[in-house]
């Protein structure tokens, strides 16, 4: 087993509000271990892009505040309260990040080049010449034509797909140890979706980076992850590798989803979604959360959950799942 | 760009001779005309009338129209009456003064509300962010020839006759009485020095709607993606709001640099009025006093082009930092 990159150990973002207090992430734990790519998955509104915004420390605070007692950990070092200076040293240099808006991401009165060429400079300590050849060979790797003559385009002359290969290669301008991507193909169209994943699949082996994908679509974690953390309402409800949570899904919510994804093996399958919406975060529900929602709530789900682990990867936040997959009573 | 810059300049003469034609028509409706004021006692009717005749102030309003528009196509603005020279000539040596005044105003207004605005804008709900919005509240809400009348009493009156303040500054004029014998340093800064107030009661009023508008144009911004990402970089903080942000957030604050420009020189009119600074708009006060026709009609017709050429640079401005901008 190979070693682990980042540990992420009882995370609570919450945001203090005039409404009250939104519990966003509420007790987040997973790790990412070196060269996989972890998916994320869940609804929006779960806490999965406030999770991946913590890791940087990029929340506003106020109103955003990490409450005692939660740890990231990157090569074992702790982040959370980690001084500013060093956590810039980090944010694009080990640690990179794409954003689900590849339109608005990147600043729309600055040319690609100098955007590109602004980190290599930051964290890398190249002269204007040599980053602006380095930025060059970039949007080649990610494969963008003419390289030379597209880094004094402008965002706005790029299609969306254009444009989130130009972040792409601003992400790996240092190569990162780690690349946090948000929902990076959500805002594209399907073609390009494919061909932006087969990149980052692609760039990841050449790389040897992590990858942590955060997504509410489960047909790209198939395609791309090794392991996969299911949340619901700002908490991990399963984790396990890819294949376990598509073949045998142990939590309720996890069903959920895959039946509400079509097939193309069972054409006749009618989806059937999952009845309800994500409580609201400032009032989580008591108990299990997911239980107004679930088909298989019954005596027991009153109580809070915890998270029961199954094997080595495998954890369900689910005392019936537990139950079961332990065999019997185990799981009460 | 340079084809839409010639299209803009031509498109610029039939709105300048325009904007003239107005105000010749208004003028010729004022009461009076420039025989009256120059009539003394003993002066006969007949003689007045000759004096009308001589100045061609006897024909029907149309043919003076016509001839005064002729005139002014060959680049001809005729004679000032008040001051006994050519009109062009009067203004030549009028006009840079009311630009150094008005584009030293204009630059310390953006640079001053730009600022004050960002500060506010990162610094949003502090003390700090009501105390200014207060203060510039205050100026924005006073006429600038109060404001240029309470700048001279306390800086000029009080602060050299009350407080005898070691540093006070001239009410009227632009030049010390000394100005000629000093060396180049000391008259560089006489005339600073005359130029303190008339410039402050033009920007401060100009400062507190710009820093108004580019605190809440910043705050747009700063929520923006493209923030996010530039601080995902690792940018330090300072780079992020002064680079990023800052640049994005302009662009709006530049449109206001071409509504600005007439209040501005509207306002020159009135502050050189105050502080007795010889340019353009004392100029035209003048003139309009004396019914001075045709410097009047020239006076005017400068005023019309600086505001439409000071739009022209506002445009191209523009353009130059949003590359999105492409005039065609």
């Amino acid at each position: 087993m190979s070693e682990i990159l980042l540990s992420i150990k009882d995370l609570r973002t919450w945001f203090f509000t005039d409404q009250g207090v939104a519990k966003a992430v509420d007790g987040v734990s997973f790790e990412v271990r070196e060269g996989e790519t972890l998916g994320v998955v869940g609804e929006s509104g779960c806490g999965k892009t406030v999770t991946s915004l913590s890791v940087l420390g990029l929340l506003p605070q106020p109103p955003a505040r990490i409450m005692d007692g939660s740890s990231i950990l990157f090569e074992g070092e702790e982040l959370i309260g980690a001084d500013e200076r060093r956590l810039r040293g980090l944010r694009g240099n080990e640690i990179s990040m794409i954003f689900q808006e590849p339109m608005s991401s990147l600043n729309p009165v600055f040319s690609i080049g100098d955007q590109i060429i602004e980190v290599l400079r930051l964290h890398r300590g190249l002269d204007r010449k040599d980053a602006r050849v380095e930025a060059a060979r970039l949007l080649q790797e990610v494969g963008m034509a003419e390289p030379d003559r597209r880094l004094d385009d402008y965002p706005h002359q790029l299609s969306g797909g254009m444009r989130q290969r130009v972040m792409i290669a601003m992400a790996l301008s240092c190569e990162p140890k780690l690349l946090i991507a948000d929902e990076p193909t959500t805002a594209l169209d399907v073609t390009i979706q494919a061909q932006i994943l087969e990149l980052l699949a692609d760039l990841r082996g050449r790389y040897g980076m992590s990858v942590l994908l955060i997504t509410h679509d489960l047909g790209v974690v198939a395609e791309v992850c090794d392991r996969v953390v299911v949340m619901y309402a700002g908490q991990v409800v399963e984790t396990g590798d890819v294949e376990e949570i598509f073949a045998d899904p142990q939590h309720p919510y996890t069903r959920g989803l895959l039946r509400s994804l079509p097939s193309l093996d069972v054409p006749e399958r009618r989806l059937s979604p999952i009845p309800g919406m994500v409580p609201s975060p400032i009032d989580w529900p008591q108990g299990c959360r997911f239980r107004d929602r679930c088909d298989s709530a019954g005596d027991g789900c009153e109580a809070e959950q915890s998270l029961v682990h199954l094997g080595d990867h495998r954890a369900v936040r689910c005392w019936k799942a537990a139950a079961e997959s332990l065999g019997g009573a185990a799981g009460s | 760009m340079v084809k839409y810059l010639l299209y803009r300049l031509v498109a610029a003469v039939p709105l300048v001779l325009g904007i003239s034609t107005i105000i010749f028509f208004v003028m010729s409706a004022a009461p009076g005309d420039m025989v009256d004021i120059m009539i003394r006692p003993g002066m006969t009717a007949e003689v007045a009338e000759q004096l009308r005749a001589n100045h061609g102030l006897g024909q029907p309003i149309v043919v003076r129209y016509v001839r005064w528009m002729v005139d002014t196509l060959r680049g001809d603005f005729g004679y000032s009456v008040l001051h006994g020279r050519p009109v062009l000539d009067i203004i030549r040596s009028h006009l840079p003064r009311t630009l150094i005044l008005s584009l030293t105003a204009l630059a310390v207004a953006f640079f001053s509300g730009i600022v004050l605005g960002t500060i506010q804008a990162i610094r949003q709900y502090s003390w700090l962010d009501s105390g200014l919005s207060v203060v510039l509240l205050f100026f924005y809400s006073m006429p600038s020839f109060w404001l240029a009348y309470m700048l001279i009493l306390t800086f000029s009156l009080f602060a050299r006759n009350v407080w005898e303040w070691p540093m006070w500054f001239p009410a009227a004029g632009m030049l010390g009485t000394d100005h000629e014998g000093l060396s180049f340093v000391a008259r560089v800064a006489d005339r600073m020095r005359f130029m303190v107030l008339p410039t402050l009661s033009l920007s401060l009023v100009l400062t507190a709607g710009i820093a108004r508008y580019m605190r809440g144009s910043m705050l747009e911004v700063v929520r923006q993606d493209f923030v996010r990402t530039a601080r995902a970089k690792g940018l330090p903080e300072r780079a992020v709001v002064f680079k990023h942000a800052l640049r994005n957030a302009l662009l709006p604050v530049i449109t206001l640099l071409g509504l600005y420009i007439p209040v501005l020189f509207s306002g020159t009119v009135i502050i050189e009025k105050v502080f007795a600074w010889p340019g353009m708009g004392t100029l035209l006060i003048q003139a309009i006093e004396a019914r001075d026709y045709m410097l009047v009609m020239g006076a005017s017709f400068f005023f019309a082009l600086m505001v439409i050429v000071g739009n022209l640079i506002a445009d191209v401005l523009y353009a130059v930092v949003d590359p999105r901008i492409r005039y065609e």
